[in-house]
């Protein structure tokens, strides 16, 4: 398919703009733009067809079964599109005066509020942006609280193997320094390991909980314990929370703080890449170094406050990515105390697929999952060559989106299945149907597999190329004028 | 499917979670409310909200009124675009890579750089994303900031820069603009240099000058632009920048009281590999047909771990192709003309609203007047006659209580501003 | 090129190999390694002059989906940076210990040779893995 680049004619356009009766200004010369951006010149239709083509060409969770591991990809409900584009929400500036945007305000108070009994937590910033930044941001909480006690020394957090890359990142760009902590064979955080690791340099400990192979830690309260007893903090990673909400809360496991994802467990359309939230939320301890400004309950009105002079200041914009508050409120609306059927659900249905895949995959864990769990390939690739890729691209051509291929690096050729409560029996098990099939073909016919996708717009591709002659925009000079 | 799994209860499937740290009671949440009254209860809390089709406003401050096009929304609205994850499996991905690509190629044009990511969450975290590149770029330990640079985006450096290993240095204003040859000094042994253009008072800073001033000093000359004004005025990559960034929300995306919005990054090739976040390449599939894909991906964090340029991963993408529809739907001509447009009515508004100027500079699309009174008192005034007048300098910053700085888009016409200069007099502004 | 650990070069246990003679010592990356990483897209090299230490990092090779650090089996200075391995990294694929050598160091302590692994040895750890 082409690019709009290579669509674009001279001189045409398809917006058209105001023309005030105004006196025209010019920039001071040394300042003025010298040669044009060669943006797109299209009419509307064409637009609109370039547009529809690419969506044509890509697939979410509005066009079939998305089962990508630990992106929590479940649907999201048009009414939450509708309640966004609101216009005293949409065309709300940002700086408009308190008494001017309560609505806004009492909306992102109230998602406070939920997400502290949600977690079992004290306080609530609305701010981070997303996950990693919720995760950068409850370190430096908990280092301005360390600082604030005088214990400069504790520099340590410890994160588990198996850990999403962001933690190892965050920890990093917060200052801080990174210990592997090691799993042991039931999949659980070897609790040996991480006590030999405490110190008086330790920070913290950073835990995904269910881990990233979809297993609660069964000695959750023993690692709390263990990290208080020796004067660190607890943060939980809630990249997993779909697992848990109204059946067991972070707070009360003994966690200090906890990052949300909204995106994931509320429901955020993912947009190929965002956006997202990251609320943070903390005991009351850390509530002191909260980035400001929090939506405070003054009497009947809401204020943004910004008075907190412990502050570890601002982490992004504003209050926060406010249309997905909308959304999520909305999305969480929608169960009221019942949110814990939609966990349950996302755990069954991980259960149901895992139990019933079990005949031809390898499950490396003999537990019941969370919401999600990790298989494996390691039998096919060992017996017919077949990697987890390979099934993954075959999955294509059955019209499933594949799970998350490789990670956690700790199983060899993981396939990573999340199901989300999203989905009725009939689809998981169409999903099943298909699993099993390609495992049949891996005997009976490898070369498809190796060969898939074959129903896709593109094949697969020489990702070696990409990196290695890096063309990463469109290179209008290497192309004939389309003039 | 309790037998498929080979269980009788849904509870033996929670058998791990201890009972000490389990929920022994319903979440202490408001009822359920069904789709209609749900509609009804966010439709009462929004009405509660005056937003700008409601109440005549000349706000800015780094969040614009510009007109978002109705083929934003139909682009926004494919499910297919809506609902897709992040592109990790390229070929159920070709249509949100491609626009990425093609996103990147107009963030590149309009900065004049070689090289742009897929975006990041909004304005004032990738100020702090180039921080980081130039930190690990010079393995310098400060950088350097205009007092004129938005004051979130300076708020957001200086949480994150000590984290980082960078000390903050600013540069105070001088008559509303940075001065060159304070910037230079400031700038010895520093990463970065970061300038805002136009800066927060809406005036044009001598940035060809800001960047040499930084170059001289070996720091990496940083511009925070606005991409609507990338139209008329120079493209960073021309006047010597390495590094622009800015707030993609003027271009295509609604003020929603704040985001989400867009920031984007765009760097000289020379810093491809210290860049944050995603990157889309080109390449071919197993057929030589055309392509695209992640790349660069040892960069990030889902492989490199403690040492990634970023810990980015969730983006802003929805956002920025947005951005790419609006930018489109505008070419080069629109561009152009949104900048002349917006440029003309405050200029216009400039000479007739009645207030003077604060400085005495050349500005763009918002500029800064001083009143008789507090211009928090002229807000609040003004707004009970039905027009918000502007953003009032003094909550950002100390000695401009007087200040109101006023924005202009396309969307406002010599009428409105005729109504913000009758009623600027009526409060005594 | 298939499996092979030449018997005249030292190896480490992080697949890196050296070829030590007349004080100076030529490093590399194994068969193993650079089969594990899969086609080298990029090599990342130290800058000429610089002091590495045995058993610390001294660059980087990345693949597509990965990335290894170099770990020095010997102490010295380098140099000479491969400048062939620098514009065509799959060389390091080709011919891990020909045309895909990575830098030239020279030695600061000769005795560190006596603690690494003999080409028996090393082929044994990587069974082991």
């Amino acid at each position: 398919m082409r690019l709009v680049y290579e669509k674009s004619r001279a001189g045409r356009r398809a917006g058209r703009l105001p023309n005030p009766d105004v006196e025209r200004v010019d920039v001071p010369a040394a300042l003025r733009r010298q040669a044009p951006a060669r943006l797109p010149e299209l009419a509307e239709p064409d637009l609109v067809r370039h547009f529809t083509e690419l969506s044509t060409r890509n697939f979410g969770i509005d066009t079939g079964f998305y089962p990508l591991g630990s992106c929590t990809m479940k649907h999201n409900p048009r009414a939450n599109e509708r309640v966004v584009n609101l216009p005293g929400f949409r065309d709300l500036h940002p700086y408009q005066e308190e008494d001017g945007s309560q609505g806004a305000l009492e909306v992102m108070w109230r998602l406070q509020e939920i997400l502290k009994e949600v977690t079992g937590l004290h306080e609530v910033t609305l701010q981070p942006a997303a996950g990693s930044q919720g995760e950068l941001t409850g370190l430096l909480l908990i280092k301005a609280l360390l600082d604030a006690a005088g214990e400069r020394q504790r520099v340590e957090v410890l994160a588990p193997d198996t850990a999403h890359g962001t933690n190892p990142a965050s920890v990093t760009m917060a200052g801080l320094e990174l210990v592997d902590v090691k799993t042991d064979e039931r999949g659980n955080v070897d609790v040996a390991d991480l006590e030999s690791k405490l110190s008086d340099r330790t920070a913290a400990l950073m835990l995904t909980n269910p881990s990233t192979l979809g297993l609660f830690e069964e000695g959750i309260t023993e690692l709390t314990e263990a990290v208080h007893s020796a004067g660190g903090y607890c943060y939980y990673d809630g990249a997993n929370l779909n697992a848990v909400c109204g059946i067991s809360r972070p707070g009360d496991m003994g966690f200090d703080v906890v990052h949300i994802n909204l995106h994931k467990t509320f429901s955020q359309p993912h947009g190929g890449g965002g956006p997202g939230g990251g609320p943070v939320a903390v005991r009351d301890e850390l509530a002191p170094y909260l980035p400001v400004p929090v939506v405070a309950r003054a009497g009947d009105r809401f204020v943004f406050d910004a008075d907190r002079p412990a502050s570890i200041g601002r982490v992004r914009g504003f209050g926060g990515p406010f249309g997905v508050f909308v959304r999520s409120y909305a999305f969480i609306r929608r169960y009221g105390p019942a949110l814990r059927e939609m966990s349950e659900v996302a755990v069954l249905n991980a259960n149901y697929l895992m139990a019933r895949l079990r005949e031809a995959y390898d499950v490396p864990y003999e537990r019941a999952c969370m919401h999600e769990f990790v298989a494996s390939a390691r039998t096919l690739k060992k017996e017919q060559g077949i990697t987890a890729l390979d099934v993954a691209k075959r999955l294509m051509d059955y019209g499933f989106h594949p799970p998350t291929v490789y990670f956690p690096l700790v199983v060899p050729e993981a396939l990573m299945i999340e199901p989300t409560e999203t989905e009725a029996k009939e689809t998981l098990d169409e999903f099943v149907d298909a699993m099993l099939a390609i495992a049949e073909e891996a005997k009976s016919s490898p070369d498809l597999l190796r060969a898939a996708p074959n129903s896709r717009p593109v094949r697969r591709l020489d990702e070696v190329r990409a990196t290695k002659h890096p063309v990463l925009r469109y290179r209008f000079d290497d192309h004939p004028s389309s003039e | 499917m309790f037998d498929a799994i080979g269980i009788e209860s849904f509870e033996e499937l929670l058998a791990d979670i201890p009972q000490a740290v389990r929920l022994d009671r319903p979440l202490d949440l408001e009822p359920a409310l069904s789709e209609s009254e749900l509609v009804d209860h966010l439709a009462q809390l929004a009405s509660r909200n005056v937003d700008v089709n409601r109440e005549l406003s000349f706000l800015g401050a780094g969040v614009y009124d510009h007109y978002v096009p109705a083929i934003v929304d139909a682009v926004l609205e494919r499910g297919e675009l809506l609902t897709a994850y992040t592109p990790y499996q390229p070929e159920m991905s070709q249509g949100v890579l491609q626009a990425i690509f093609e996103y990147q190629t107009a963030i590149c044009e309009l900065t004049g750089l070689d090289v742009s990511n897929a975006s990041g969450y909004d304005g004032h975290t990738v100020a702090a994303d180039a921080c980081f590149l130039a930190k690990s770029a010079t393995g310098r330990s400060k950088v350097v900031v205009a007092e004129t640079l938005n004051p979130q985006t300076r708020e957001v450096i200086a949480t994150f820069a000590p984290g980082f290993g960078l000390e903050v240095v600013e540069v105070p204003h001088t008559d509303g603009v940075t001065d060159p040859s304070a910037m230079e000094e400031a700038a010895a042994g520093a990463a970065a240099v970061i300038f805002q253009q136009p800066n927060f008072f809406g005036c044009l800073e001598p940035a060809p000058e800001l960047a040499a001033a930084a170059s001289a000093a070996g720091a990496l000359p940083v511009a925070h632009v606005d991409l609507l004004s990338l139209g008329v005025l120079e493209a960073p990559g021309a006047y010597g920048c390495a590094v622009a960034i800015g707030e993609g929300q003027s271009a295509g995306n609604t003020l929603s009281f704040g985001g989400p919005h867009y920031g984007f990054l765009s760097a000289r090739e020379e810093f491809l590999r210290r860049m944050p976040g995603r990157i889309v390449g080109e390449t071919v599939d197993v057929d030589g047909k055309r392509a695209y894909v992640l790349a660069l991906q040892t960069r990030e964090q889902h492989i490199r771990r403690e040492k990634a340029t970023s810990n980015i991963t969730t983006n802003q993408t929805l956002l920025a192709l947005a951005g790419l529809v609006y930018l489109s739907w505008l070419g080069p001509q629109g561009l152009r003309e949104v900048g002349e447009i917006s440029m003309a009515l405050a200029e216009h508004a400039k000479a007739t609203i009645g207030p003077s100027p604060a400085f005495d500079r050349p500005t763009f699309r918002e500029f800064a007047v001083r009143c008789r009174r507090p211009s928090r008192d002229v807000v609040r005034d003004a707004r009970a006659l039905g027009v918000h007048p502007g953003y009032a300098l003094g909550r950002e910053y100390e000695d401009m209580d007087d200040m109101l700085l006023i924005a202009l888009t396309e969307r406002r016409t010599v009428e409105e501003i005729d109504r913000l200069a009758a009623i600027l007099h009526e409060v005594g502004a | 090129m298939s499996e092979s650990y030449p018997t005249d070069l030292y190896y480490n246990r992080e697949h890196d190999w050296a070829r030590v003679a007349q004080g100076e010592a030529t490093l590399g990356i194994t068969w193993h390694a650079q089969d594990a990483l899969g086609e080298v897209v990029h090599f990342e090299p130290p800058e000429a002059g610089a002091q590495i230490a045995a058993g610390g990092s001294y660059g980087e090779v990345e693949s597509v989906k990965a990335v290894s650090d170099l770990i020095s089996p010997l102490s010295g200075e380098i140099l000479e940076v491969n400048p062939a391995v620098v514009d065509a990294p799959e060389l390091i694929n080709a011919e891990p210990y020909a045309g895909g050598w990575l830098v030239r160091i020279r030695l600061s302590n000769d005795a560190e040779v006596d603690e690494l692994l003999g080409a028996a040895a090393y082929e044994a750890w990587v069974a082991e893995q």
